[in-house]
């Protein structure tokens, strides 16, 4: 298996679709880092660096959707998300612009940066505006095909991308609001967006040689949820997961408790952030200290099955 | 309209300010009237070239009212160029009115950009500016802020933006009136030296009264014919509440309408009838 990291194909599909002349795409100085960089040198007459200013490239990519153009711009998570909140509900959402924000180096894996750096909360601010549509791509594949399906469909989009390579292990198509099941489980359930998917595969795995089953669901479309495959998969099992690089407040884990609460009333355990900042360290060292190794997420759920 | 007819017209979209505004029973009185005759000059001194059948198209002028609150005034120009039937004026911030509050560009034909939370309609317009360019369009964007709005920081990444991309396309007017909701800009916030700070972002400005149709005039002109790859600025020194002789000047009138009393004593004053 190949480690790829999802900003690359960021960059990669931003070339692939940027034959579209109706395309423009803007960073705040961080285009080297995000990947849009690769459509600057491809399409360079319809690259826009706004400098680090991530407020005023927001409501710039809204002046520019208000003219027709399919845009893309992008940042670090925590800047284009809360840095720029403002912009993104003011400018994009309430007048529900064809804007794609992608931001990167989310989570805690960015690792080495430090707290200042490692968005835990942008999926909650992002899912809290009306007609924002969250993506959490698992890898980098599925970044890739995100990325054309969001070129294809009505923004607005916020699409979260991660730093650090990890696996690329998905092979089905992207569809918007449509989830996946990794693999089939009877006895509990992960309910899981982004690269960490990786570890609850290989937790499932674990679980498997001491004959606990469990089913591994890629929910890249954080919003709107695929209510139909999260109804008919939680109904089948007697425990459910959630599991995200994102605080437990107000993301995936907030989103799968308030659609199953209303719906299909449940014990639900959230594994992400637990209401603190991260720090400097490796991702590594960092899914370790905060609860997401494949030994951790296997524990939990093994002690939530004896605890029955 | 040249000056004359200007001056006259204004007294008409005065009084379909503060009728509309009476109407509402909330709603900004005194930054609508101190943009009017900046508005009027934009909208019907054949500054605008816009066509209210058909208002995105390509080639023509874009406006965007950055200080969102003084939406009535944008509303009157819009009613009476044709937008939309005058008579909505009076469904001003009712429930389901295309007329919002603050401007809705997604509610009402006219509105480049939906604005209110301020300083991001200039941030908006110069996306549109850099947008026109990138398709080649021989259009201009304008768009109005206040001075309470400069006390923004956004304001200064949009203009060093406009400067960088040089955007001559885009021409910013200040509705310098002084006046803020908490009382006067110097002693709120001071902005000030305002010149030399457009100027330091690479801005050609000019300063007119914002109540002086010639100068308007003139200053429009001058935007139009000097195509240098700067941005301009045009800072218009105004009266907030200017034409109601007892809101001139008084911040107590930022987010407040007429009364029915004051409706009348004001359009008597105005010398002009109810009605729209």
């Amino acid at each position: 298996m190949e480690y790829k990291a999802t900003r690359d194909a960021y960059g990669k599909a931003l070339v692939e679709i940027g034959i579209d002349k109706n395309i423009v795409v803007l960073d705040a100085d961080l285009s080297s880092s995000t990947k849009s960089a690769e459509f600057r040198k491809a399409y360079p007459e319809r690259f826009f660096n706004i400098g680090i200013a991530e407020l005023n490239m927001v409501d710039i990519a809204a002046g520019f959707a208000l003219e027709g153009f399919k845009v893309f711009a992008s940042s670090f998570a925590v800047f284009i998300t809360g840095r720029a909140f403002e912009g993104v509900r003011q400018s994009i959402c309430y007048q529900n612009l064809d804007v794609v924000l992608c931001g990167s180096h989310a989570g805690i894996s960015v690792g080495e940066d430090g707290g200042s750096h490692q968005a835990i909360c942008d999926i909650s601010l992002m899912r809290s505006l009306p007609n924002m549509q969250v993506i959490v791509p698992a890898d980098y594949n599925e970044t890739y095909r995100a990325v054309l399906a969001l070129h294809k469909n009505k923004g607005p989009f916020y699409l979260r991308t991660s730093r650090e390579k990890s696996l690329n292990f998905t092979t089905h198509d992207f569809e918007i609001g449509k989830a996946h099941i990794l693999r089939q489980g009877i006895h509990a359930c992960i309910f899981a967006c982004g690269p960490v998917i990786e570890f609850a595969l290989k937790a499932a795995q674990e679980l498997d040689k001491e004959k606990i089953s469990v089913c591994v669901v890629d929910i890249s479309t954080v919003k709107p949820l695929d209510t139909d495959t999260i109804y008919n998969t939680a109904k089948n099992v007697g425990h459910v997961f959630t599991l995200e690089e994102h605080s437990i407040i107000g993301g995936l884990g907030s989103a799968i408790c308030e659609f199953l609460g209303e719906n299909l009333p449940k014990r639900i355990k959230r594994i992400g952030i637990n209401d603190k900042f991260g720090q400097s360290g490796t991702s590594a060292d960092l899914f370790c200290e905060y609860g997401f190794s494949v030994e951790n997420i296997a524990s939990k759920i093994k002690k939530s099955l004896e605890d029955d | 309209m040249k000056t004359k007819e200007l001056e006259e017209f204004s007294k008409t979209l005065r009084k379909a300010i503060l009728v509309s505004l009476n109407a509402a029973k909330s709603g900004h009185s005194g930054g609508s009237l101190s943009s009017i005759d900046i508005l009027n000059t934009l909208y019907f001194g054949g500054v605008l070239n816009i066509d209210p059948n058909n208002p995105r198209n390509d080639n023509q002028d874009r406006f965007v009212l950055s200080k969102g609150h003084a939406a009535p005034a944008l509303y009157v120009c819009l009613a009476y160029k044709g937008f939309f039937n005058k008579d909505l004026l009076y469904t001003l911030r009712k429930l389901g009115s295309p007329l919002q509050g603050h401007p809705d560009s997604k509610k009402l034909s006219g509105v480049c950009a939906s604005t209110g939370s301020l300083g991001h309609g200039l941030s908006q317009a110069v996306g549109m500016a850099l947008a026109l360019k990138l398709k080649n369009s021989p259009a201009n964007v304008y768009c109005l802020i206040g001075d309470g709005e400069m006390q923004e920081g956004l304001v200064y990444e949009a203009l060093m933006c406009a400067s960088h991309y040089k955007l001559d396309n885009l021409c910013v007017i200040l509705d310098f009136n002084g006046l803020q909701i908490d009382g006067a800009i110097s002693d709120v916030m001071n902005i000030s030296p305002v010149k030399e700070k457009f100027e330091a972002f690479g801005f050609l400005t000019y300063e007119v009264d914002g109540h002086n149709y010639d100068q308007l005039l003139d200053a429009f002109e001058r935007f139009k014919n000097t195509k240098n790859s700067k941005p301009f600025a045009l800072i218009a020194h105004t009266i907030k509440g200017k034409g109601v002789s007892f809101m001139e000047n008084k911040y107590e009138y930022h987010g407040k309408p007429p009364t029915d009393e004051e409706l009348d004593k004001a359009l008597l004053e105005l010398g002009v009838e109810n009605g729209i």
